[in-house]
């Protein structure tokens, strides 16, 4: 079967995160890494590949250094990646980032696609449910647990209440929960083999997406204006003397919480 | 600006988020609200009191398991129906699923996380903390139907005692959406209060070293009237129930205390309770990241301190 994975290029989380006041675009001119929860998804497709053979394509809309993140996938194991990238697209909102990738996975036609949870600039958690909508596929988002069979899966979803398993036939949309496994590091052997893997980089004109259809063009969503972040108070510390504990007491009885 | 709100259930109780949302759609404007499933119909009209002038509902078959797909349909239906100029979610699992299939499915605008929603003169302009909170963002849409997440616990729902119009409606689900299946429903129940209606939640990490440890935040929070949660890590360890755990994967809580123990404050953990009244974080690392939106900070050891803080609530509560 064929696993795409759609993955996204974040700033490294050692990199201070800000956003361009001119543009009110997230800077994305330091460090990159491939998004901490797609890692678990490519781990996820790895598994299904070892234990049922086929392939893993990687799927990213991001700019050309993206490349770098997608080697590490590829490193990882994943067989190819493709990365569409265009200055048309920068800038996408949710609808418009939908209509570019359902155009790629419409090209590689996988069997499953699999989402991280949340990316950790855009942090959303959204655009699994939106691109099986657009591609009409069944969807399944929170999986802690995946178990795929001939021709369906079942995927259980975490909720705010405890488990739902949910059973959906293939082609299918899954997007997997923090909980579900432990991202494998990538060997050497995957490191310089990765070198040599198929690795696309396709313009929007290439996929058949309008440019007007992405980027803040195809966007339906504005950012308005950027402000200060929003103030907690004043932060009081204390470091333990033996004290502590009165005085956080006294700083509850203040606040009357006790 | 007439606002459509979507209503989750669970339990035969209307959702507070849901509601909290509502109120506040109906400060900006003509407010309805849509309840779909089973029971649907019975909850409907509780909704009035919070301010919903017409309560759309859908017992529709396809709708009794709580999957995002049929929902979508019913929405699309409603929207196209009705033309709201907006269509709000308290966010949940299963809210941010439909709200992002709907954005799809109508082309429509979706801002998430939103901690406030305001009227600039006939344009509705949606406040998103973003980037770990480190920055404010008023976000907008391009055109009709605007679709919002808020974030859990932003809006509390406020009694005003209307009552609303209830019609029923059909969904002719997609073809597509009705090929997922529940086929199981497990529910952990934790014993202690819900951590989803405490004013009080006490929550340990892996900090407290042992899952024996988890005595010591249990203790706290009954002497402060409250419940206990967990992060993510040490439920995944197995030190404490699902049903605990509080963050992205989990539940979000806005307790008016919320008193992290040993909890590092990964962003996973963070969007599950940073909409807490006062958080107090007590760690041993000063460099925890719980300690950049902590408003009291407590660098410390937490099997030090947390015992005798108990016992100097319980002496106060009982002095």
């Amino acid at each position: 079967m064929r696993i795409a994975v759609c993955v996204k290029h974040v700033p490294d989380a050692t990199v201070h995160k800000r956003l361009d006041p001119e543009t009110k675009r997230l800077d994305r001119s330091g460090e990159g890494a491939l998004n901490p929860t797609d890692l678990q998804a490519v781990e996820e497709a790895l598994r299904i590949k070892e234990a049922r053979g086929g392939d893993v394509v990687l799927v990213s809309l991001g700019p050309a250094k993206a490349s770098d993140s997608l080697r590490k996938g590829l490193a990882m194991g994943a067989d190819k990646a493709l990365l569409v990238s265009d200055d048309a697209a920068a800038g996408s909102d949710l609808v418009a980032t939908t209509a570019v990738l359902a155009a790629a996975l419409e090209r590689e036609s996988p069997d499953l696609v699999l989402f991280g949870q949340a990316s950790s600039d855009g942090d959303g958690a959204v655009l699994g449910a939106a691109v099986a909508d657009r591609l009409h596929r069944p969807l399944v988002t929170q999986v802690a647990e995946l178990t795929i069979e001939e021709g369906s899966l079942t995927g259980k979803r975490q909720t705010e209440h405890g488990y739902d398993v949910i059973k959906a036939p293939l082609p299918a949309v899954v997007a997997v929960s923090d909980a579900i496994n432990e991202p494998r590091y990538p060997s050497l052997k995957g490191i310089m083999g990765a070198k040599s893997k198929p690795h696309e980089t396709l313009a929007l004109g290439a996929l058949g997406v309008d440019a007007a259809s992405a980027g803040e063009e195809g966007s339906k969503t504005t950012v308005r204006d950027l402000g200060p972040p929003p103030s907690r108070g004043d932060q009081v510390k204390l470091e333990d003397d033996g004290a502590a504990p009165q005085k956080i007491l006294d700083y509850l009885v203040e606040k009357k919480l006790v | 600006m007439k606002s459509l709100v979507f209503l989750e259930h669970y339990h035969g109780q209307l959702e507070k988020g849901g509601l909290g949302v509502l109120s506040k759609a109906a400060s900006l404007g003509e407010a309805s609200g849509v309840v779909l499933g089973e029971g649907a119909g019975e909850l409907a009209e509780r909704a009035g009191a919070y301010g919903a002038t017409t309560v759309y509902v859908s017992e529709t078959a396809g709708l009794s398991a709580p999957l995002p797909q049929p929902r979508v349909d019913a929405l699309a239906a409603l929207v196209e129906r009705t033309s709201p100029d907006v269509v709000l979610f308290g966010a949940s699992v299963l809210a941010s699923d439909v709200a992002a299939g709907l954005a799809a499915r109508l082309e429509a605008g979706l801002n998430w996380d939103l901690t406030d929603l305001v009227l600039d003169g006939d344009e509705l302009v949606g406040t998103r903390p973003a980037l770990g909170d480190t920055v404010l963002v008023d976000v907008g849409w391009t055109g009709a139907p605007r679709l919002a997440l808020v974030r859990a616990g932003t809006f509390d729902p406020v009694e005003t005692g209307g009552t609303a119009a209830v019609e029923s409606f059909d969904v002719e689900p997609s073809d597509f959406s009705t090929l997922a299946e529940l086929v199981e429903q497990t529910q952990e129940e934790s014993s202690g209060p819900s951590i989803e209606e405490a004013d009080v939640i006490v929550a340990g990490g892996r900090g407290l070293g042992s899952p024996e440890a988890f005595a010591l935040c249990e203790q706290l929070a009954s002497a402060l009237g409250g419940a206990v949660g967990a992060t993510r890590a040490v439920v995944d360890a197995g030190w404490y129930p699902y049903s605990t755990q509080v963050g992205q994967t989990g539940k979000t809580v806005s307790p008016k205390l919320y008193v992290a123990c040993g909890i590092s404050g990964a962003i996973q953990h963070k969007v599950g309770m940073q909409g807490s009244g006062t958080i107090v974080a007590i760690n041993r690392d000063p460099n925890a990241p719980i300690f950049d939106f902590a408003d009291l900070a407590v660098v410390g050891d937490l099997h030090r301190i947390v015992p005798r803080l108990t016992e100097l609530v319980r002496g106060r509560r009982s002095g």
